[in-house]
């Protein structure tokens, strides 16, 4: 076990990269046979889609601006982007081994919904219906699980967004962005990059040059959602790439959680997910975003897969304003994402929970940037990775502190939990602190599920694959116990899935 | 009933038991004693089936099947339960869960439903009661933060909770004041039944003036060297074991 505590002084910038990799030490080790992972989603969909020729130029990026009816200063957004992106270079910081993407073998605009678009009535393909049902998130409002709205996004497009007009009656806004474009433009307008500029990364470029569809939100002031929203992430078409764009607003005193949940078929090739969410958080307004994310993961040689490239951002504008991400990552054959969190106001509070799971071949870089800019900001960081089978899992967190954050406070917790011996976990904390009156604070341990706790179990009858999962639930405890009940069961279940067969 | 022939184990590559043969039938105590080292823990290890025990020669029926060939929940679930010496802490389970985790597993084994949640509960309240536990340690993680006193009471709670036939006390009493060792004690006797039977290790007779052994064996370098009544418990506390060890000498 290792403890690192440090307090932060004026203009100190500490990186500290701690490593640990199980060697393989102990001929008892419990892992042996990596079973081949069980994935539920693995299952296609036969719908005719239209799907745009492969290959990335301008005319591409003019073709799904126009496929949607955009305006010019979206199509002008976009173009920009594009330019941008051209000059770029591929980040290749990570602790992930990110094979070669040749973007012009990807199709970027698959439409699901294109055939029934023909018709007079723009009625949904039972089959993308029955699709949604397989996946637990029926499309219908009676049958929809009591208090959640879902927009549930199949390829490029949105198929279907629930209780849309029972959220209006209040005068919060949820719908697919393609639909926000043409009804409420200004509002897009003044939003939509605010948070992550297309110049921000390099995918980040990418996807605002072609991104599809995701969702937007706006909460008037003063309201609190009264139902849960989310949105249903679904990739169906073969060699296409999903450009996700969600931007939430939260007006001045009001409410919103928001659940995002994601799934892929099961193919031989690596599948691009490269999204970008917004968040703007005004005065004395509150957003809860929960994330779970179980993108294949690639089977158990590290075949396929979905490469997940995201860029996820807060932007705390407000005073006394509130942002936390949670997220359980179980998925993705490749996981790049850092939930952030620009504190702006005086006295905001933002928090990040994470629990990351990889195994078999998978790797996971993955944690967040919490950016101190007002007084008495506060933030709190909970990470859990646990690592199984042959895989890499990262912790990368930055804490920075502003010259003008007097008061700021942050404490940060990551812990990583070895299964086997020949996995890695790895802790890559970034601290830099202009203010001296700043707290920050930085624990890290790292663990392996101990053989003693593993035989007490298997005493009093448990199963060792039993035993891995109470052993695994509990470590995330802290984590899942911040999702919205729904989401905790499924995690939980999710968390145990995703290791079984690991232990022999 | 358990019947131990000619057991050889090792551990680490060390030979500790060296050819042990030990009956102990239905409803009766037996007592273990000896020096350190001298194997008392190996033999419980092996018994209850810990993976980093070998096992090189011999046999252990319980109840006729063949122990060895079982795994160590198996073990659990054909009725054999150990009090650890040091029960290791799980953080994040809470006992609940993992006694209700530990309980269906055996119903499972038997062919039985898990029990239903109402049940459940109402079956740890009365368990609770029976060994003196305060219900704030079901709520906390798996012995984690429990004194020494309350990781033993836990203990013999999880034995109430899954009933064993054949139990193993592994010096139970060590780091107990004298009032956490009554109410340990006299939590196991209520849980005996007439087919309950018991092996416990202990290098003190205090613990027997509360469960009292049907047959006292000392063991030595591996090996049982002395069986006798419960008085040579009393006579060990009084003169230690160097008068058997200077006997075997003699012998020799």
């Amino acid at each position: 076990m290792l403890k690192v505590k440090k307090q932060g002084k004026m203009d100190v910038s500490v990186q500290t990269p701690s490593t640990a990799s199980a060697v393989a030490q102990e001929p008892n080790a419990f892992v042996k046979a990596v079973a081949e992972k069980k994935y539920e989603f693995g299952f296609t969909t036969d719908v005719e889609t239209e799907i745009i020729e492969k290959g990335l130029n301008e005319e591409v990026v003019r073709l799904i601006s126009r496929k949607k009816n955009e305006p010019e200063w979206l199509l002008d957004f976009r173009l920009e982007a594009y330019r941008y992106w051209q000059g770029q270079q591929q980040p290749s910081w990570a602790h992930v081994t990110l094979p070669e993407i040749d973007y012009q073998a990807i199709s970027y605009y698959a439409d699901p919904t294109a055939k029934s678009k023909e018709g007079e009535k723009k009625e949904i393909d039972p089959e993308l219906m029955k699709t949604f049902d397989k996946l637990g998130i029926p499309l219908e409002e009676r049958m929809a699980l009591s208090g959640m709205a879902v927009d549930a996004v199949m390829d490029s497009v949105s198929v279907k967004t629930t209780f849309k007009e029972r959220l209006s009656e209040k005068g919060i806004i949820f719908c697919s962005i393609s639909e926000a474009v043409q009804q409420y433009p200004d509002l897009v307008r003044q939003y939509l990059g605010s948070v992550v500029p297309y110049r921000d990364n390099y995918f980040a470029a990418l996807n605002s040059a072609v991104f599809s569809d995701g969702s937007f939100v706006y909460i008037p002031k003063n309201t609190r959602c009264p139902m849960e929203l989310s949105t249903y992430f679904r990739i169906n078409a073969r060699n296409t790439g999903q450009f996700e764009r969600t931007l939430i607003v939260c007006d001045e005193g009001s409410y919103v959680s928001y659940l995002e949940g994601c799934t892929a078929p099961m193919r031989d090739e690596n599948q691009l997910h490269a999204a970008i969410v917004e968040i703007v958080v005004m005065d004395n307004a509150e957003v809860k975003y929960s994330t779970v994310q179980n993108w294949y993961p690639g089977d158990s040689e590290g075949r396929g897969g979905v490469l997940n490239l995201v860029t996820k951002r807060g932007h705390l504008r407000g005073v006394n304003s509130k942002l936390s991400w949670t997220q359980v990552e179980t998925g993705s054959a490749i996981t790049w994402k850092y939930p952030s969190c620009v504190l702006s106001g005086d006295n905001s509070q933002a928090e990040f929970y994470s629990v990351a799971v990889t195994n078999n071949h998978q790797e996971a870089d993955t944690g967040t940037k919490m950016i101190h800019l007002g007084k008495n900001t506060k933030s709190t960081i909970i990470s859990k990775g646990i690592s199984a089978g042959r895989s890499q899992n990262s912790y990368r967190g930055l804490v920075k502190v502003g010259k003008h954050a007097d008061g700021a406070r942050n404490y940060s917790s990551c812990d990583s939990l070895l299964l086997g011996s020949e996995c890695g976990a790895h802790t890559f904390p970034y601290i830099d602190v202009q203010n001296n009156t700043a707290t920050v604070e930085h624990e890290a341990t790292t663990s392996k599920i101990n053989e003693n706790q593993l035989y007490y179990c298997n005493q009093r009858g448990i199963s060792t694959e039993e035993a891995v999962g109470l052993i695994v639930n509990g470590y995330a405890k802290d984590v899942i116990n911040k999702l919205p009940m729904e989401f905790a069961v499924e995690a939980q279940k999710l968390l145990s899935v995703s290791l079984e067969g690991t232990v022999g | 009933m358990l019947e131990i022939k000619n057991l050889h184990a090792r551990v680490a590559g060390k030979e500790i038991l060296k050819g042990i043969d030990l009956t102990i039938a239905d409803g009766e105590i037996h007592a273990i004693m000896g020096t350190n080292g001298a194997g008392k823990s190996t033999l419980s290890n092996v018994i209850v089936g810990n993976p980093a025990y070998e096992v090189t020669e011999g046999s252990i029926l319980f109840n006729g099947q063949d122990l060895l060939a079982m795994t160590t929940e198996q073990r659990a679930h054909a009725g054999i339960f150990m009090s650890f010496q040091t029960p290791v802490e799980i953080p994040g389970v809470s006992m609940t869960n993992f006694m209700r985790a530990a309980v269906n597993a055996r119903r499972q084994a038997q062919g039985k439903e898990p029990l239903k949640s109402t049940d459940f509960l109402k079956i740890m309240r009365e368990k609770r009661k029976l060994v003196e536990i305060d219900q704030k340690l079901m709520t906390r993680s798996v012995n984690e933060g429990f004194s020494g006193g309350e990781k033993k009471r836990n203990e013999i709670f999880q034995m109430a909770m899954l009933e064993p036939t054949f139990c193993i006390l592994d010096e139970t009493d060590s780091g107990l004041d004298v009032d956490a060792l009554r109410i340990v004690a006299e939590g196991f006797n209520k849980l005996r039944t007439p087919e309950t039977s018991a092996m416990i290790i202990t290098h003190y007779q205090r613990l027997l003036d509360y469960i009292k052994p049907d047959l006292v064996h000392v063991l030595i370098d591996g090996r049982i060297v002395k069986t006798a009544g419960p008085e040579l418990a009393l006579q060990i506390e009084n003169e230690g074991f160097d008068w058997i060890k200077s006997s075997l000498q003699e012998t020799v």
